[in-house]
């Protein structure tokens, strides 16, 4: 027998108390990774966001159009080096609850301002000789087992009416963390289309996507370009993709805020629990360390066998918490529609912190007990009626 | 024959909330290696904490202490610790057995603070338990044992590490008469044949006239009486 025996055989004293804290823990490393894994998607965007790619868009809001005259404008400035446009199209394929961006782009330029988006060369020819072709992401094509040279056709909101497209193309995320959920046609196409059915809505451009060569100027060129337009009928608003991502994101700050916290509160809660059931279990052996300091055992003994026994349910708690967490994981990645989180994964940082959160759980539940069970006599030890 | 406990004046208090009980008054006892001494007394006179004393699991206020050689009172916490595990064997009216052990494993366990190899932890531990006469109740836990059986487990453990001294606190005390005079003869037979001395706390005037020599203690004050 040796001493880790003893550890073993006194954590599964009552069985159903160890496997209700075990239970309990596993639950909330669950809740926090699941918490963290919500935060840290969230996060994603903004580090997926281009910095020295600028956005500029209507100064009153992003849902008012800017005329499509203000691209060559924008050209002319001083390190500019490539300006593109899009349109937020809307519109609903198949299943409307299932959500991916669809934008109408300018096919010449658009995939030089996004060099995350990978398409073969000649895939990228053909999208740009077809006015009513499309690109999509290659994880569009893989929900709806799309290929090259299938249609697609969406049911227009913003934009009314069928509209009808071929795949020409399918782009690959170059980064782990780059949006394969896009679909990307003409702006030409709708365009003339908009010019036949609703005459004054030709020519708007939603907003601008401007690469600059030294994203040091960003902040320079965004002013100037905005000062182009000053006392126009439509006024900019030009800022940093991440800028502009941060902005969005920081709208849902609080919610994001109070994730966190919730997933530091579920931690205390854990603590709470292999506490309470630590302190409990050392109480009861109160009698049991005055036998083992008796026959000779040190404090070193005494500390081993708390400690152990609250780090072995806090690991086990945590281990199986951790292993469940990666499938419950997938499954919401799953469920959640693509298009919100183009990452949804369990980070290793988050990792990092559920083993780190065991780990420190298992210390501090055990200092109590610990302190207690050092702190009395052997003679009172005996005395000790629990 | 030398004296293998010699205490002189001792006395012994214990503090609650800064009042001081005092428990043992100015105590002088030699006991001989190979005694077997009973101590009698009515409850709260202080034979567990004579006992306690000798045993080295609590420290005198005053006097001079020395068993088997060692002056205790001396001893640092961890030296005392290490002390006991090599010279005393313990045996408790309530047995404190640990209930997660099996019988095996509770008389194993003083040999865990040992240098010995598994097979020679072995060796001892059934020796031990062929001893008390339970050889064939090793994987049983303390609950499947009765009360007799439990506090022979126990009383293997106290001589697996083949202490010199042996302490007994009431052994008999929450026995039936049977098991009590089967524990009794046990003790008897260690004294006798295995040469412990033996330092016997009861209250049990029958298990008293085992002994080889009887003390009364009352009220802390120490008188002599009996056969020896
Ligand atoms: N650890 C202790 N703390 C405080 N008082 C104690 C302690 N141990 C014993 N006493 C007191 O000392 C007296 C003698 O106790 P004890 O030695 O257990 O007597 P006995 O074993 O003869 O019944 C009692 O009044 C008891 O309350
Ligand atoms: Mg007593």
């Amino acid at each position: 027998m040796k001493i880790f025996k003893l550890i073993f055989k006194n954590a599964l004293r009552h069985k159903l108390r160890t496997t209700l804290t075990i239970l309990g823990i596993s639950i909330a490393v669950i809740a926090f990774g699941l918490l963290r894994t919500v935060v840290s998607a969230w996060y994603v965007g903004v580090d997926a966001a281009s910095a020295n790619r600028l956005i500029t868009r209507q100064a009153v809001s992003f849902i008012f159009p800017l005329p499509l005259s203000y691209k060559d404008k924008i050209e002319k400035i001083p390190g500019v080096t490539d300006v593109s446009y899009a349109n937020w199209f809307g519109g609903v394929y198949k299943d409307k609850n299932q959500f991916f961006s669809r934008m109408a782009v300018d096919p010449e330029t658009y995939f030089d301002v996004v060099p995350e988006f990978v398409v073969p060369s000649q895939e990228l020819e053909n999208f740009k000789k077809e006015r009513n072709s499309c690109i999509i992401g290659a994880d569009i094509a893989k929900l709806y087992k799309l290929k090259v040279g299938d249609q697609m056709s969406l049911e227009g909101d913003i934009y009314p009416g069928t509209w009808d497209f071929v795949i020409a193309g399918i782009y690959q995320p170059k980064f782990k963390t780059t949006d394969a959920m896009q679909m990307l046609f003409h702006w030409d196409y709708v365009n003339e289309r908009m010019k036949v059915e609703m005459p004054g809505r030709e020519n708007q451009v939603g907003w601008y996507v401007v690469q600059v060569g030294d994203p040091s100027k960003s902040a320079q060129i965004s002013s100037q370009i905005d000062a182009l337009f000053k006392n126009s009928p439509d006024e900019t608003k030009t800022e940093t993709e991440r800028a502009f991502t941060q902005g969005f994101i920081s709208a849902y700050g609080s919610i994001i805020t109070s994730m966190n916290v919730m997933s530091w509160a579920i931690v205390g809660i854990i603590l709470l629990v292999l506490g309470n059931t630590m302190v409990m279990a050392a109480r009861e052996r109160t009698r049991e360390y005055a036998v083992l300091k008796t026959l000779g055992f040190s404090a070193k003994h005494i500390v081993g066998l708390i400690f152990g026994e609250s780090m072995f349910i806090s690991f086990l708690g945590g281990g199986i918490g951790l292993l469940l967490t990666f499938p419950i994981v997938a499954g919401f990645s799953q469920v959640i529609p693509k298009g919100i989180f183009p990452v949804f994964e369990i980070e290793t940082i988050t990792v990092v912190l559920s083993v780190g959160a065991a780990l420190l759980i298992g210390v501090l539940a055990s200092i109590f007990p610990i302190q207690r069970a050092l702190g009395t006599k052997i003679v009172d030890g005996f005395r000790f009626v629990g | 024959m030398s004296e293998i406990i010699q205490i002189k004046n001792v006395s012994k208090s214990y503090w609650r909330n800064s009042l001081e009980i005092p428990v043992l008054h100015n105590i002088t006892l030699g006991v001989e290696e190979g005694e077997f001494l009973a101590l009698m007394g009515p409850s709260g006179s202080g034979k567990t904490t004579l006992l306690n004393l000798i045993a080295g699991i609590d420290r005198p206020s005053r006097g001079e202490l020395s068993v088997a050689g060692t002056d205790i009172a001396k001893l640092g916490e961890s030296a005392l610790a290490k002390w006991r595990s090599s010279n005393v064997g313990f045996v408790f009216q309530f047995y404190n057995l640990l209930p997660v052990l099996t019988a095996y494993e509770n008389v194993e366990l003083p040999l865990l603070l040992t240098k010995l190899s598994k097979s020679e932890k072995k060796k001892h531990v059934e020796a031990a338990l062929n001893i008390v006469g339970l050889g064939d109740r090793m994987k049983h836990y303390p609950k499947q044992l009765s009360g007799g059986q439990e506090q022979r487990v126990a009383i293997a453990r106290a001589i697996v590490t083949d202490p010199v001294i042996l302490v007994a606190d009431e052994p008999t005390g929450d026995l039936d008469k049977n098991s009590a005079q089967e524990i009794l003869t046990l003790m008897e037979r260690l004294n006798k044949e295995f040469k412990k001395t033996i330092v016997m706390v009861t209250h049990d005037q029958h298990a008293a006239e085992r002994a080889s020599r009887l003390l009364h203690l009352d009220k802390g004050d120490l008188s002599a009486n009996g056969k020896g």
